[in-house]
């Protein structure tokens, strides 16, 4: 677990002092405590650009392997991941009617606006993606099996993907552009200010799911054990449902759509850990996933690139291998045992 | 007076169960009256679809009752809130608890969860009772495996272990012994009797397998696919004919010298059987399996000399004189079978 630890404020380090630009690790220690006289263009390098895109990886890698631990749970199913629900589709709906609509309706295209623009984008997604999770945890209220929700989840996915494709249909070029490339996720779109926010709001929610721990733990058991033992099964799944769709519908907002991260720590943790237990999990789960976001913003970003490949290349094809390969030696293990 | 409602820890009061939709409600059974007592193990028996499931989700409040009253410990099931259920009412359940990566101590452990606090910590008397469960239910050597590196036997006992640390005085169990093979369902069926004795817990398991239940259980209900419930103790049941009246199909007698079923064979040949002890009885079954009525006192030309254990092989005799000596009960039932057509027919 201190290894987690340590080795996210390594690469969290790491995020700052390597990029297009070399600036020396000296120099870069003086910008965060303010001594020293560095150039004006290091300093904006570090100050606006790495620290506001290795805040945003942390915190964003960090909510997402949160989510998908606590989807994974609810849903006793080892594929479900954060974007399982359609919470995610439900961004990019929200994101899809202001991108693509502004164009064709109100004759400007929203990604000329800039600032403006981005927070209305955030706000788009935030809302796309909480209307499909009020939606998701009506539906839980109402059926009783865990796979009916989980298909119909996967079925309101769908239709906001049409939906988005219909949208796509009638708009002009540049705003689809605009769509696809916040559909590649990226941790260096928030700027500065808003990064803040980020931070402050995953600060108070990603705390909050730990709260979650003991119900999370009897959900293991499955419905009939864990009511057994005192537990409102719809509740707690209201409860953990809201927790996983919150960090979703945040992350996915500033971030785009991130896919795999969520899907693979909670794995990756339990591998390492040989246990299911969700006091050790959910730490477990916060520091690997900030530190794998990091990792792959890192790469994404490497030294020698023009620009940055979108994260969420990056996020599969890095972390596909370090998963199966994990996974495969654990096979073993149990083989053996 | 307390002490008069203790011994009934359930009782049902015409208690109809089923399923209410929004058009028709769907009645499993109706009219139920019985109680459990504390202390004793009572086995449920019915045929497939004849809502043994649905009475003991009833019971332990999984689903709502159609009418009538179900009292556990002296007040009505749905007066209890989930917290207090949860500390009177345990279960095991037919679906498999196929968690990975968890000790068996760990799972055990999830039996405190209603005693717990907010993080569901295991305090030192919590863990004293994990480790008394999993003694009572002989598992030690087991504590620290994994649960999904069981076999489906051990997890059953796991899962009674973890009922056991939930200390409820009522358990609920649905099929515990199917899918075990068979040493492990007489195993898990004496554990529960013994548990009984030695805890004064109300156990209540619905089941398939009649002989261990019959043998086994202090009460037995029996439930019939649309008719009522009977109940009391095996041998009572048998005494007044509820258990054949039960069972009675086709090729199932109710051996009321045995208080046990046997299969009911057709026979169309005899043959007299001589000898003693295990080698008898033996070849006897061998051969009614195959409709060969066989015994000491059967009239037939032909006959076999079974001898005892000192004695080797059997002998199959035919009318002119001929002994034909065998090895093995599968020898000689290869030698009747070629004699078949000649043996006496049955009257």
């Amino acid at each position: 677990m201190l290894l987690i630890v340590a080795s996210v404020f390594l690469f969290f380090m790491l995020n700052l002092l390597l990029g297009s630009v070399a600036i020396p690790l000296k120099s870069v220690w003086h910008i965060l405590m303010h001594t020293g006289d560095e150039p004006q263009v290091w300093q904006n390098i570090i100050l606006k650009s790495r620290v506001p895109q290795a805040l945003t990886a942390l915190v964003a890698g960090a909510g997402l392997a949160i989510s998908g631990l606590q989807m994974q749970t609810v849903f006793r199913n080892p594929l479900a991941g954060p974007s399982v629900l359609g919470i995610s589709s439900g961004a990019s709906l929200g994101v899809a009617f202001v991108v693509l609509l502004s164009g064709s309706l109100g004759g400007i295209a929203l990604s000329k606006l800039g600032y403006v623009g981005e927070i209305a984008l955030s706000v788009a997604a935030i809302a796309g993606a909480l209307s499909i999770m009020a939606l998701i945890v009506y539906v839980s209220q109402k059926v009783k099996g865990n796979v009916t929700l989980l298909i119909i989840g996967v079925m309101i996915g769908y239709v906001a993907n049409a939906i988005i494709g219909v949208l796509k249909y009638f708009s002009v070029e540049e705003d689809i552009r605009a769509y696809v490339i916040w559909g590649l996720g990226s941790f260096s779109r928030v700027s500065g200010d808003q990064v803040i926010l980020f931070v402050i709001l995953m600060a108070v929610l990603i705390p909050l799911s730990f709260l979650l721990i003991k119900t999370m733990n009897l959900m293991l058991l499955g419905d009939g054990y864990a009511r057994n033992l005192g537990l409102n099964i719809k509740r707690s799944r209201l409860l953990v449902i809201t927790s996983s769709g919150v960090l979703v519908a945040i992350v996915t907002a500033y971030c785009g759509p991130i896919v795999f991260l969520g899907l693979a720590v909670p794995h990756l943790c339990r591998a390492i850990f040989h246990t299911s237990d969700h006091r050790i999990l959910m730490p477990a789960v916060l520091f690997a996933g900030a530190s794998l976001a990091l990792i792959c913003n890192l790469i994404a970003r490497m030294p020698g690139l023009e620009g940055a490949l979108p994260v969420n290349s990056v996020t599969a094809l890095v972390g596909a291998p370090v998963v199966a390969s994990v996974l495969f030696r654990k096979r073993k293990d149990d083989l053996n045992e | 007076m307390s002490k008069q409602t203790n011994l009934h820890t359930i009782q049902l009061c015409s208690l109809s169960i089923g399923y209410a939709g929004k058009k028709q409600t769907k009645v499993v059974a109706e009219d139920i009256n019985a109680s459990i007592h504390g202390g004793e193990l009572t086995c449920l028996l019915g045929a497939n679809g004849a809502g043994k499931s649905t009475l003991l989700r009833t019971l332990s409040a999984f689903q709502p009752k159609l009418n009538g009253q179900t009292k556990v410990m002296g007040k009505e099931i749905g007066h209890y809130t989930d917290k207090e259920l949860a500390t009177i009412i345990g279960v095991v359940l037919t679906d498999k608890c196929d968690v990975r990566n968890m000790t068996v101590e760990e799972l055990v452990g999830m039996g405190r969860s209603p005693y717990t606090g907010f993080w569901g910590r295991l305090r030192g008397r919590d863990r004293e009772i994990v480790r008394e469960s999993i003694s009572l239910v002989r598992i030690e050597n087991l504590t620290h495996r994994m649960v999904h590196t069981l076999s489906d036997g051990e997890r059953q006992k796991v899962m009674i272990a973890k009922v056991l640390a939930q200390e409820t005085p009522v358990i609920f169990l649905d099929e515990p012994t199917a899918f075990l093979d068979f040493p492990s369902k007489v195993e898990i069926m004496q554990l529960l009797h013994q548990l009984t004795r030695q805890t004064n817990k109300t156990i209540f398991l619905s089941t398939h397998d009649m002989e261990l239940a019959l043998q086994l259980a202090d009460k037995i209900w029996l439930m019939d696919k649309g008719g009522g419930i009977a109940t009391g103790t095996p041998e009572d049941l048998s005494l007044d004919g509820s258990l054949s009246g039960f069972f009675a199909r086709k090729g199932i007698v109710f051996d009321t010298e045995i208080g046990l079923f046997r299969i009911d064979n057709q026979y169309d040949a005899q043959i007299r059987l001589t000898g003693h002890g295990q080698k008898f009885a033996m070849a006897r079954k061998a051969l009614q399996r195959n409709g060969i009525l066989a015994g000491r006192t059967l009239e037939s030309a032909y006959y076999i000399e079974t001898g005892n254990l000192q004695t080797p092989g059997y002998v199959f005799c035919t009318p002119n004189g001929t002994h034909i000596p065998v090895p093995t009960i599968e020898a000689l039932l290869e030698t009747v079978e070629q004699y078949r057509p000649q043996l006496d027919t049955t009257p």
